[in-house]
C-alpha cells in the first residue's frame, strides 16, 4: 500500500476524539477499581471498629493521608506518562516527597522513644501481614490502570507500568490504613512503604511485557 | 492557544504552528484539514527518519506508515496545551527504537537517540515505495473491518454507498474502519516482534 493511500484511509476514519482521553480513563479505572478494594478490605480485614475514635488521634491522619497524597501524584504522574512528549517534571516530587517525610517523622520518633518501646514501633502487632495485605488490596485498582494504560500511548512503558503501580499501592495503604491498627511511624515507614512497593514492581514487569504499542 | 515561544524560535516553528492549526481542525472533525495534515506530517517523518536511518533505506517507507498509523490510532492523547512537535517526536522516536531493538543494531543507537525536537525542521514528499505489505494484512482483519476499508479507501465509496454496497449500517462501516486501524497497527506489531 502507498503511503498516500494509508493517509487517505487514515482520513477516512472521522470517529470522535475524546478530549482529555488520559486523564479521563485513568480517573474511570479508578473509580471503578476503587470499591473494589474497599470490598476487599472489607471481606478480607474488616474496617477497625474503632475508627471514630481514631480520628482524633493525628497519626492516623498521617497514615491516611500520606498514601492519599502519594496516590494523588501518582495520578497526575501517570496521566503524563500515558501522553507521548509530556513531561513529568514536578510530579517526581509529588511521589517521592511523603515518603521522604514519613521516613523524617519516623527517624525523630525512633530517636527521642525510649529503648524499651523501639523494637515495638519497628514491628508492631501485623509487621508479618501488613505488605502482603496491601499489595492485595492495590490488585483491582493495577489491573484497571492497566487496563487504562492500553489505550493510551505511553512511551516508557516500565515507568508507566511502576507508576500505575505506585498509584494502586497507594490507594491499596489508604484503604487499608482504615483496617490497620497500628500508629507508630517507623513500622508504617517500613511495611506501608514495602507494601506500596510490591505493585510498583510488578507494574513494572508487567508494563514493559504489556504496555507496548 | 500556547506556543512555544521561549528563546529563539526552534526550527521548524512555521510548521509547527501551521500543522497544529490543521490537526486540530482535524480533531474537530474537519476530515479535509485532517488528511493535510497526515499529508505534511508525512513527509516530515520521511525526512526526519530518513535522516536517521541512512543505513536503512528501504525501512524508511514502512516506518513513516507505522508511525502515521499509531498517531492516527493515538490522536486522543495529544492535548492542545502541548507543541505538537514534542508529541510527535515522541511517537517517531519510539517507533524507531522499537525497529532498532527488533534489529538488534546495538552501534545504531548512538545517533538516533539524540533528544532533538526537529521534526518539523525538514520535508520530504518524495515516497519510496514500502516494503511492508499493508494491503496484505488488510486481507487477515475480519470481515467487518476489512470491507468497510477496503470499499471506503480502496475503492473510493463514500461511507453511505459502503453501507449501501455491504448491508452494514453506516455507523457500523464508521467502527469497522476505526477498528480496523487499531488491528492494523496490531498486527504490524505481531510482524515486527
Amino acid at each position: 500500500m502507498k503511503t498516500d493511500d494509508l493517509i487517505a484511509l487514515l482520513a477516512a476514519d472521522t470517529a470522535p476524539v475524546p478530549r482529555r482521553a488520559a486523564s479521563r480513563r485513568i480517573g474511570i479505572a479508578l473509580l471503578l477499581s476503587l470499591p473494589l478494594a474497599v470490598v476487599i478490605m472489607q471481606v478480607e480485614f474488616g474496617m477497625r471498629r474503632d475508627l471514630v475514635q481514631a480520628m482524633f488521634w493525628p497519626m492516623f491522619w498521617v497514615k491516611l493521608l500520606v498514601p492519599l497524597s502519594i496516590a494523588a501524584a501518582g495520578f497526575v504522574v501517570l496521566q503524563r506518562l500515558a501522553r507521548p512528549g509530556v513531561a513529568v517534571r514536578a510530579g517526581w516530587v509529588g511521589l517521592l516527597l511523603p515518603v521522604l517525610l514519613l521516613w523524617g517523622l519516623a527517624l525523630v520518633s525512633y530517636a527521642l522513644a525510649p529503648e524499651s518501646r523501639r523494637a515495638d514501633m519497628v514491628w508492631g502487632q501485623t509487621w508479618r501481614s501488613c505488605a502482603i495485605n496491601i499489595g492485595l488490596i492495590s490488585v483491582p485498582v493495577l489491573v484497571a490502570a492497566m487496563v487504562a494504560l492500553r489505550g493510551l500511548a505511553p512511551t516508557r512503558p516500565a515507568l508507566a507500568g511502576a507508576c500505575a503501580g505506585a498509584l494502586a499501592g497507594a490507594v491499596g495503604a489508604t484503604v487499608y490504613a482504615l483496617h490497620c491498627i497500628e500508629l507508630a511511624a517507623p513500622f508504617l515507614a517500613i511495611w506501608y512503604v514495602i507494601g506500596m512497593g510490591l505493585p510498583v514492581a510488578v507494574g513494572a514487569a508487567v508494563g514493559w511485557r504489556v504496555l507496548r504499542w | 492557544m500556547a506556543r512555544i515561544t521561549a528563546g529563539n524560535p526552534p526550527p521548524g516553528s512555521d510548521a509547527e504552528a501551521a500543522l497544529r492549526s490543521l490537526f486540530l481542525r482535524g480533531l474537530d472533525g474537519d476530515a479535509a484539514a485532517y488528511h493535510q495534515f497526515l499529508q505534511k506530517l508525512g513527509a516530515h517523518l520521511r525526512a526526519f527518519l530518513g535522516k536517521r536511518l541512512f543505513g536503512w533505506p528501504d525501512e524508511v517507507e514502512d516506518l513513516v506508515q507505522e508511525c502515521l498509523l499509531a498517531m492516527h490510532n493515538q490522536r486522543h492523547t495529544y492535548q492542545s496545551d502541548q507543541p505538537l512537535t514534542a508529541w510527535v517526536h515522541a511517537i517517531a522516536r519510539y517507533k524507531m527504537i522499537d525497529l532498532l531493538r527488533a534489529k538488534s543494531v546495538r552501534e545504531a543507537l548512538h545517533d538516533p537517540l539524540e533528544d532533538d525536537l526537529a521534526v518539523f525542521a525538514a520535508s520530504d514528499t518524495d515516497a519510496a515505495d514500502a516494503k511492508r505489505d499493508l494491503t496484505g494484512l488488510l486481507q487477515t482483519l475480519p470481515d467487518r473491518q476489512r470491507l468497510p476499508i477496503v470499499h471506503v479507501k480502496l475503492q473510493g465509496l463514500s461511507v453511505a454507498e459502503t453501507a449501501a454496497a455491504t448491508g452494514m449500517s453506516e455507523s457500523a462501516v464508521k467502527v469497522g474502519i476505526h477498528r480496523g486501524l487499531k488491528a492494523l497497527a496490531a498486527r504490524i506489531r505481531g510482524q515486527s516482534s
